[in-house]
């Protein structure tokens, strides 16, 4: 047999062409593991570092996600029951961290129990229910006897207590062939969730919007930063700049707010795209809420501020970071691991309810702005966090500002190849 | 003559990463790129730093222009010193290397404009400064073009002249012709002779004794970081072309070594 070109197949031509490719295949194998390898900061971000992180956030994730689960499980609730029918009592004796109290229920308990720090379930029981039940017939056409349970799922405690009343009232009713109702709704005025719709889609927005706040600020901060101090690093065009008589500080300042600039229209441009679009995604306009009509422009403020306040020291991080890397590859290498810490801050709230009550933790940076962030929308923003973070994030900006300048002093850092 | 440039013990030393250890194939930790170097330039006078590759030239003009600061010694010029009043200058020279690139994204007019400012030129003197100086290099007739579509002759005649924005007394060059072609370094080079016409002090570096010869009032011979000697051309010629001079000082100065 013979190839194409004439030569016996096999023939040492062949072979040698094969040999060859298999070497160069080698040899830019080799080069390839020589290049990862022999830069450890890359094999540390790309090797070492996914594995650590996860390992981190899923940990914190996991803690956070078990005290989210176990919060309200022992603080003791009240369960006052009007009409407590004697076949249903034995049901709740034993219900964890729970006082049963048979009493008759009114109007104003109800309307009561729409303050979220009333650690209370109001059950109303037909008199005579045991009867009712028994003697109810499901083909006569009429409605089966309702039993009406109040709670407030804005206070876990009343939250988790209702789905254990909730939760033995529909066994015993399937053992007995659904002879009874549980809350239904005869009129569309009725709620038996009493806890505040405003508060309801504060909570919601509290988990959602700031860490989408803090994302689009950061990848605002992310697309101008490392071209503007690395990539003038890259490109020769940093030493331009050194050698004017202008000082380094006048230089980090002038990069670190427009900087923080540009990211904030990005951030804002984005932020509009959320607000236009998130009664849509939570259907918040099929309920008939109307979005942002009940926060204060004290509210508004606040946020403006937090934002300023965030993406300066955002901005003023990654520029550090900018500064130490080479190029711009490298900088994007480096904010990885900062990017994820910021991201990590950023779903706190998923795994919180209501925000920290100290004031240290408002001294943290970036975590700080989260938890401001969601006490506004959480309808419970206080103004000494609110200081403490403004204050705090303006001087580790400074502190950040001081870094670059030094950085910008810096020859080894700022002529390293 | 004004002395307007005076370096004395200059001296600036390098740490070597074991990557550069490798390149270099030494287990010295670190490397004195220029070593107790002094010497004086003059106002209106060129004076040219000839040296090979590595010998200091580089370090000793980016250590004037304040990108690097010197472990030791010191320079003053025109009466500020590079190691406790950097800024001021700054403000006094002119400095360019090829090392200094220009933002491609901009236009030669908006650059003028923005170094202008960063060098606290009025407005007025900015505008008549800047049509004279493109007028000069033929920069005007691109003056909106983006520094990305210039030529690479073009864009070097920008940067000498961005260099230049603030009308400095002495101006730096490193390797002023280095990688132009002959026309632009035809007009670097009458330039300069211009600048100096003007009153203007020139310290440039090169390894081109040709250039030396035809530019330069003064010259030191710069080698492994030493100044071997300094003087007028005459002077530092002794009787001999310069190429022939500088390496009976090269070979003796190895040899010496050795």
């Amino acid at each position: 047999m013979k190839t194409e070109n004439g030569t016996p197949k096999g023939s040492p031509t062949e072979r040698e062409v094969k040999r060859k490719t298999e070497n160069n295949t080698w040899t830019i194998i080799k080069k390839e593991f020589a290049r990862f390898f022999g830069d450890r900061q890359l094999l540390f971000t790309t090797v070492i570092m996914p594995g650590l992180m996860i390992y981190i956030i899923y940990t914190l994730m996991g803690s956070g996600m078990s005290k989210m689960a176990t919060q309200g499980a022992d603080d003791l609730v009240a369960v006052r029951v009007e009409n407590l029918p004697t076949c249903v009592a034995p049901l709740w004796e034993n219900l964890p961290a729970t006082a049963i109290l048979q009493q008759p229920v009114s109007q104003e308990d109800i309307n009561n129990l729409e303050n979220k720090d009333l650690n209370e379930v109001l059950v109303r029981f037909p008199e005579g229910f045991d009867s009712l039940v028994v003697q109810y017939k499901s083909e006569s056409g009429e409605m089966a006897p309702n039993v009406e349970i109040y709670y407030n799922s804005a206070n876990n405690a009343s939250s988790r207590v209702y789905h254990l009343l909730e939760g033995s009232l529909s066994n015993y009713e399937d053992q007995l062939s659904n002879r009874f109702d549980i809350n239904r709704a005869d009129d569309e005025e009725v709620r038996f969730d009493l806890a505040n719709q405003d508060e309801v889609l504060g909570s919601i927005l509290s988990k959602l919007i700031p860490m989408l706040i803090l994302m689009l600020l950061f990848s605002g901060v992310m697309a101008i930063a490392p071209s503007a101090i690395a990539g003038e690093k890259e490109r020769g065009t940093i030493a331009t700049l050194l050698v004017t008589p202008m000082r380094r500080n006048e230089l980090a300042l002038g990069k670190v707010v427009s900087l923080s600039g540009i990211a904030l229209l990005s951030g804002i441009s984005s932020f509009i795209g959320i607000v236009l679009s998130l009664p849509k995604m939570i259907q918040a306009d099929t309920a008939g809420v109307e979005l942002g009509l009940n926060y204060t422009s004290a509210d508004y403020a606040v946020l403006l501020i937090t934002i300023l306040a965030t993406v300066l020291i955002m901005a003023a991080m990654v520029s550090i970071l900018s500064a130490l890397a080479k190029d711009v590859k490298n900088a994007g290498t480096m904010i990885v691991p900062f990017m994820l810490v910021v991201m990590f801050c950023g779903l706190t709230p998923m795994f919180q309810s209501g925000t920290p009550q100290g004031l240290t933790s408002y001294l943290i940076p970036f975590y700080n702005s989260i938890q401001v962030m969601t006490s506004v929308f959480a309808h419970e923003m206080r103004w000494m966090p609110v200081i403490v973070m403004l204050v705090s994030n303006v001087a580790y900006t400074g502190i950040a500002i001081w870094i670059l300048t030094r950085l910008f002093n810096s020859e080894k850092v700022m002529f390293s190849r | 003559m004004n002395e307007i440039l005076r370096v004395e013990g200059l001296t600036k030393t390098f740490k070597l990463s074991r990557k550069q250890q490798k390149i270099e194939r030494t287990n010295r930790k670190e490397i004195v790129a220029v070593n107790d170097l002094s010497f004086t330039a003059n106002q209106g006078e060129i004076f040219g730093l000839l040296g090979p590759n590595g010998a200091g030239k580089t370090t000793t003009l980016r250590m004037l222009s304040t990108l690097i600061h010197p472990d030791s010694g010191d320079a003053i010029l025109d009466g500020y010193s590079v190691v406790s009043q950097p800024e001021e200058v700054r403000g006094k020279i002119g400095f360019l290397t090829s090392e200094l690139k220009l933002e491609d994204f901009f236009t030669p007019n908006y650059l003028f404009d923005f170094f202008s400012q960063l060098h606290q030129v009025d407005e007025a003197t900015c505008q008549q400064r800047k049509q004279q100086m493109f007028s000069r290099f033929g920069i005007d007739k691109f003056a909106e073009v983006k520094v990305a579509n210039l030529s690479t002759g073009m864009k070097q005649k920008l940067s000498l002249v961005i260099s230049l924005v603030h009308d400095p007394d002495i101006i730096i060059f490193d390797e002023p012709t280095n990688g132009l072609d002959v026309l632009t370094a035809r007009v670097v080079t009458d330039y300069l002779q211009e600048l100096r016409s003007a009153g203007k002090t020139i310290i440039l570096s090169t390894h081109i004794f040709s250039l030396v010869e035809k530019l330069c009032d003064r010259v030191g011979i710069i080698i492994d970081g030493h100044m071997i000697t300094c003087g007028t051309l005459d002077e530092v010629c002794d009787g001999l072309p310069l190429e022939e001079r500088f390496f009976e000082i090269y070979k003796a100065q190895k040899g010496g070594e050795e």
